[in-house]
């Protein structure tokens, strides 16, 4: 029973109407494995890398390099294999015969290809899991999970049929820190050096391979062989037309995008002054002794505290859909970044408010890095539940921002100056900010805003717990 | 370090954080990151690669001398080896 | 409150003198604890200064004087009972666990037991095996109980009063070799609830109670000196355990070492290790590391009980061990 898929045109942003392939990854008779990265396309705003929503063959591209084709458009057929050896199938998992001590399985929502549902960025997998999935040859990052938060289950590595081609690797080892962090940088455990005993992978390797930048990780070099020579693989330099082009469709998506905004959403603004003495004391303390690469900015301080503070208010964090608030699953704070040359986009640092501050600072560096070099991944696209933007380099004194649609709210950090402050009656001049709250009212009231506001300046005032 | 060579060092570590741009080509006591454009995150990336590629420790207390090309190249030209 | 210089043992006194000032349903007894003034003189010189109606020796046999302080809590008073140590404790067991921890729920919540039991835990004072085992574990087990093991003069001095007003049993364990530790307690009150951070440090958390307390804080100074910044958290409460602060910590180092005077099988060190792995997995950088007492009974011998327990070296290299794994 072969089942033909359609992989089509994704939308990557609730502002694109259409995109084209810069770049086919795969070939007609090419297997294909759900995740797998398949093809480059070029939305208004940015090259994405994209990955397939199914597993199995390539039949054929329908959709040349360059065309720019509406959101929706199919762009390639991929003839299915059996949805048993699928770990999850488009269709409900179909009844087959259940292995002596299956246990009774959760019933599983049928997950349609649905490009705009926020995915799992990464498989989070018991030890015991990865074990199994190594003894099988299974690449774990391949499997869609099942379990709770889309952990992969045992009985998910169970239901795949190993290519026949896998080439089982030792998996490395690594500690659940370091796995995690991998996963969150993209960078590939295969790539890291382990300083622990026996060669075992710490955070620090991990963070010390972010910063030399190990990743995100490439095509599989088995692919990579199997593609013909005559396909172009490096970066062609883009014609200056081309740019051109490209600023004037960036700026109609953001055009859209904020017009939608402003029509829809009922804005309302606050603001709230912060004073960063103590925050920016204890930065200087904490920069001191470290080389510049490790170094932070007062804007991972500022990026934290809004992740915290939105994670703290759960109702300013997430989407509004069809007349109804969706709670964010974590917070994915959107970071405004402006590209050199004009344009904005504003991608996704996953889970911010539970990483580390010196993991939010090589975070927040790798995603501006790809962002102005075009190599955003789809998920960064679609899946920021607020927003923050930061004009402070520009000297803007405060922001009063438009919310980037279905999100309900965005946080606005204007420059750290230096000011008269009265503190416990006396005046001094201390560096203050000036933090602004764009949020819809459908969604919360200005009490809810209040407290969010409320919430940044206490954390910021205790910048150790940041 | 000579002048010479503190001054290739900082061309080539402005290329690479503001690749569209000629920096060669600015006055020498031009504020760069207005110049460039280069926001905080820019700067500091600037830094990193100037204290990676000169060997060179450079503190925050420093980084008012590298808002110019002139400015980094004395103190490169001083304090690297 | 003075803040002179006190003892454990003194601090200890003078919690029970302050409770049996306070309400006049307070009495304690035990074995000794009268004309003796206790085996480990606690309560010297309290017989006299309250009489032996609320000073009560009593004989040798801890099931019925644990019975009876069961049945005086029932009847409306607020025992404090002292069994000599841990071991002797295993005889009114049945009481404890049958009786004591039971009755509030097997009487659908309409009977309380406000009882306060005290003992006396732990070796390193060649008492040999039968008077130095660590068995609070045991009793963290139990449902119903509250354990309570204080490691500071503070606590020794001011964990009885709150332990009184709870109106359910609350054991407490008093570390044998603690009780000529003198320092200057500041005044409470302190909670019976939460774990207290002791010592902060980035790189590594070393949980301990009790008797280990003070031998984690001098493993975290040695640590220190070696460039390896710990944690110390002092567990004070040993049920219901305190998850909040261990988690927190250890999401902030990523690394542990649990220091437990019990044997390492079954033990609370096991449960706060998978307590870890169960709510801080993906924090972990490195395999949890457990300090416990060797799986003998305690030696009498010095040098061989000096071995068979938790020592500062053995903490040092457990750190070490994990920072390094």
């Amino acid at each position: 029973m072969n089942e033909r898929a359609e992989f089509v045109m994704p939308s990557l942003g609730a502002d694109m109407e259409s995109g084209a392939v810069a770049e086919w990854l795969v070939k007609p008779g090419d297997r294909v494995r759900k995740g797998d990265v398949i093809a480059v396309i070029d939305t208004d705003k940015a090259t994405i890398e994209v990955e397939s929503f199914h597993t199995g063959t390539v039949e054929s591209l329908l959709v040349g390099t360059g065309r720019r084709v509406p959101v929706g458009t199919a762009l390639a057929v991929i003839v299915g294999t059996p949805p048993a050896a699928e770990p999850v199938s488009p269709e409900p998992v179909p009844a087959r015969p259940l292995r002596k001590r299956a246990r009774p399985r959760r019933p599983t929502p049928a997950r349609l290809p649905t490009p705009n549902a926020p995915h799992v960025p990464s498989p989070v997998a018991s030890p015991l899991v990865r074990h199994l999935a190594e003894q099988r040859g299974v690449d774990i990052a391949r499997v869609r999970g099942t379990g709770p938060h889309g952990r992969v289950t045992r009985a998910d590595v169970e239901h795949v049929e190993p290519p026949p081609q896998a080439k089982v690797s030792p998996r490395a080892k690594a500690s659940p820190l370091a796995r995690r962090l991998a996963a969150q940088f993209g960078v590939d455990l295969a790539d890291v050096h382990g300083t622990g005993r026996a060669g075992a992978i710490r955070a620090q390797d991990v963070r010390e391979a972010a910063e030399r930048g190990a990743g995100p990780r490439p095509p599989e070099a088995v692919e990579e062989a199997a593609r013909p020579p005559a396909e172009p693989v490096e970066v062609r330099a883009v014609p200056e037309a081309d740019l051109e082009r490209r600023r004037e469709a960036m700026r109609q998506a953001i055009a859209r995008a904020m017009a939608k905004s402003k029509r829809e959403i009922p804005h309302y603004y606050l603001s709230a002054t912060v004073d960063l003495t103590g925050a920016l004391a204890w930065l200087r303390e904490r920069n001191r002794d470290l080389p510049v690469s490790r170094r932070l900015l007062p804007a991972a301080l500022l990026l934290k505290a809004a992740a915290r503070a939105a994670a703290e208010v759960p109702r300013l964090n997430g989407f509004w859909v069809d007349d109804a608030f969706v709670p964010g699953k974590a917070v994915h704070l959107g970071v405004a970044i402006s590209l050199k040359g004009g344009g904005l986009i504003a991608p996704a640092l996953h889970d911010a408010a539970r990483l580390a501050i010196e993991d939010l600072m090589a975070a927040l560096k790798d995603l501006v890095s790809r962002a102005r070099t075009g190599r955003l991944r789809g998920a960064e696209m679609t899946e920021a539940t607020i927003t923050v933007t930061n004009l402070g380099d520009q000297g803007v004194e405060a922001v009063h921002g438009v919310i980037y649609p279905p999100q309900v709210a965005l946080v606005g950090f204007g420059k750290i100056l230096d000011r008269p402050w009265a503190v416990d009656g006396l005046l001094g001049v201390r560096p203050l900010v000036t933090v602004t709250l764009a949020a819809d009212h459908r969604a919360t009231d200005g009490y809810t805003g209040g407290r969010f506001l409320g919430i940044v300046d206490r954390l910021l005032n205790q910048p150790e717990t940041l | 370090m000579t002048p010479q060579q503190a001054r290739e060092l900082i061309t080539s570590a402005l290329s690479q954080v503001a690749p569209d741009t000629d920096p060669a080509a600015l006055p020498r006591d031009a504020d760069i990151r207005d110049a460039l454009e280069l926001d905080s995150l820019d700067f500091l990336t600037y830094v990193q690669t100037l204290s990676e590629s000169s060997g060179c420790r450079i503190e925050e207390d420093d980084y008012p001398a590298f808002a110019t090309i002139a400015g980094g190249a004395d103190f490169l030209a001083v304090h690297a080896t | 409150m003075s803040a002179a210089t006190t003892t454990y043992r003194e601090a200890m006194r003078e919690a029970i003198r302050e409770a049996l000032r306070r309400d006049d349903r307070v009495f304690l007894m035990g074995e000794d604890v009268g004309a003796y003034g206790g085996c480990f003189a606690v309560s010297l010189g309290l017989l006299e200064e309250f009489g032996p109606e609320r000073i009560r020796d009593t004989p040798l046999s801890e099931a019925a004087f644990v019975g009876a302080s069961i049945g005086a809590a029932l009847g409306g008073m607020r025992p404090i009972v002292e069994i000599m140590t841990v071991n002797f404790s295993l005889l009114a067991l049945d009481q404890i666990l049958n009786n004591a921890a039971t009755l509030l729920h097997m009487s659908g919540g309409q009977l309380n037991v406000p009882l306060v039991i005290r003992m006396t835990t732990g070796a390193g004072r060649q008492l040999a095996a039968q008077h130095s085992h660590s068995l609070e574990g045991w009793y963290a087990h139990i449902p119903g109980l509250r354990i309570l093991a204080p490691a500071t003069i503070e606590d020794a001095r001011n964990m009885l009063w709150p332990a009184l007003e709870d109106p359910d049993p609350v054991l407490i364990f008093e570390h044998g070799s603690l009780y000529g530790m003198s320092g200057q307690p500041r005044p409470g009150p302190v909670d019976i609830t939460s774990a207290a951070l002791r010592r902060s440090g980035k790189d590594i958390t070393l949980i301990a109670y009790g008797g280990t307390t003070g031998k984690a804080l001098a493993a975290a100074d040695a640590l220190s000196a070696e460039g390896i910044e710990a944690d110390v958290i002092d567990l004070r409460v040993l049920r219901p355990l305190d998850d909040a602060t261990i988690v927190e910590s250890v999401g902030n180092t990523h690394r542990a070492v649990i220091v437990d005077e019990g044997w390492r099988s079954g033990s609370l060190s096991a449960e706060i290790g998978t307590r870890i792995v169960e709510q801080a997995f993906y924090q972990l950088d490195a395999p949890i590391q457990r300090v416990c007492t060797a799986e003998v009974p305690v030696p009498y011998a010095r040098h061989l009980e000096e071995a068979a327990l938790p020592q500062v070296p053995s903490i040092v290299a457990a750190a070490r061990e994990a920072v390094a794994s």
